[in-house]
């Protein structure tokens, strides 16, 4: 079905609940059903809410992003580069040309894919999830609790994410995405985001998220810790990177071995904090 | 369900079930088979179209999704018979083998270039890195490309 509304949206959800699936830009969910790992009974297409549910705004404390945004459209917005680097960063990451001209921001952060970019960039800048339901009305979501695991976030069955809220960072902040994937456009084997802020010489806040490393986006909580009140040079990094290897428990794959992805995870984090550092001090 | 698109510059409508994809609905109900089905999930690029202007993977849509929008296929880029520049570049290059691949990779080259006409290596390296060939190794799809915006086409590759 294809809702006007998206009023018309929620109803049919909460009408069919389990049975129904929402249709985003369908770079995940279509390949899932041509496998016949996902068979809907009923697909609500929020494709007709696409003026109501997508565009980026920039408000008076940060930047709101409505889900149905396509990649391709983040991709080139001058406000994402200005306001929210580190997205406007990851969106060449994400896929291939093709997949971003349909897939849509609030459809990965809803797919969860442990190995999804865009949840790491929520998750090191701190962003507000804003989901909608019949029941319940409007509901914040920070998105440190949104991801809970395998393609599992804390949206109910009846929940439509509709808009991601990232706050404006503090001043002095540098961040960066970095990652290793086997081909350019696949999803990483690992990888990391990274926002550092420096005032006077000194690490004031480091965030650290990390991706495909466990069973959804995770934060080094150690490594961030660690960071606050270093000086900003290569020792910090290496003692944060250090750490953020040991403090995960990642899987391995026929692409690569626990061990292999931790000492990746060390070394994307040491360059994205290093990178990032270097952006906070102005030299972008 | 009705559509109604333009496809190569021609308005189409058809009658279809809602779970037909935009691939099915172009080969099966269109006739247009000059777009390839390889893996059909979204991995190998063979299926690209150009719909209002980007890129798309046609089997990662249904067909109803692309009402009232225009659509470019493989079908629409010569021009009363003639190949264009690019088909053309290609040819010299032998930028194809089985040709199997060849309208998704042409259908994201004419993307790109209608964004960026003068793209560097790396970006068509980069935009290309969609689609997959398991013929040419590649190198000559991008002197293809290379040659078609007239930049220079690596000597020792040419044939």
């Amino acid at each position: 079905m294809l809702p006007a509304s998206l009023e018309e949206a929620l109803s049919a959800l909460a009408e069919y609940g389990p049975e129904a699936k929402m249709l985003a830009g369908g770079q995940s969910l279509i390949p899932l059903m041509s496998l016949r790992l996902a068979q809907p009974g009923v697909l609500v297409d929020l494709n007709g809410l696409a003026t109501t549910l997508s565009g980026i705004e920039a408000g008076a404390s940060g930047v709101r992003i409505g889900a149905m945004t396509r990649h391709r459209a983040a991709e080139r917005s001058e406000l994402l580069a200005q306001r929210v680097p580190l997205m406007a960063e990851t969106m060449p990451l994400i896929g291939h040309a093709a997949i971003r001209s349909r897939g849509t921001i609030g459809g990965s952060l809803s797919h969860a894919d442990p190995a999804a970019e865009l949840p790491a960039v929520v998750l090191a800048t701190e962003a507000t999830l804003i989901a909608r339901s019949l029941r319940g009305g409007e509901r914040t979501i920070p998105a440190s609790d949104f991801f809970e695991g395998y393609f599992t976030t804390a949206l109910a069955e009846d929940e439509v994410l509709c808009a991601v809220e990232v706050p404006d960072a503090p001043p002095a902040t540098g961040f960066c995405v970095t990652e290793v994937a086997r081909r350019h456009g696949d999803f990483a084997l690992v990888g990391v985001t990274a926002a550092v802020t420096i005032d006077q010489g000194l690490v004031t806040r480091a965030r650290i998220a990390l991706i495909n490393v466990a069973e959804r986006p995770v934060r080094a909580e150690r490594a961030e810790a660690a960071l606050v009140g270093a000086k900003p040079d290569a020792a910090a990094w290496a003692e944060a990177a250090a750490l953020a290897s040991t403090e995960i428990d990642p899987s391995g794959d026929l692409h690569a071995t626990p061990a292999y992805r931790r000492k990746v995870a060390g070394v994307c984090v040491r360059r994205a904090l290093e990178t990032a550092a270097g952006r906070a001090r102005g030299g972008r | 369900m009705d559509v109604t698109l333009t496809v190569n510059g021609s308005r189409r409508e058809a009658r279809v079930e809602a779970r037909r994809t935009l691939a099915d609905f172009l080969r099966e109900d269109l006739g247009l088979t000059g777009t390839h089905l390889g893996c059909e999930h979204g991995v190998c690029g063979a299926c690209t179209v150009i719909l209002d202007g980007e890129p798309v993977r046609s089997c990662l849509m249904f067909a109803v999704q692309a009402r009232g929008a225009t659509v470019t296929t493989i079908e629409g880029l010569a021009v009363d018979g003639v190949m264009n520049d690019l088909q053309e570049a290609m040819r010299e290059s032998h930028g194809f083998q089985c040709g199997f691949c060849t309208p998704g990779f042409l259908m994201q080259i004419t993307a790109m270039l209608a964004e960026n006409p003068t793209p560097t290596e790396a970006e068509i390296r980069d935009t290309l890195s969609g689609n997959i060939c398991r013929c040419t190794g590649y190198e000559s799809i991008l002197n293809g490309v290379l040659r078609s915006i007239g930049a220079p086409v690596p000597e020792s590759q040419t044939h």
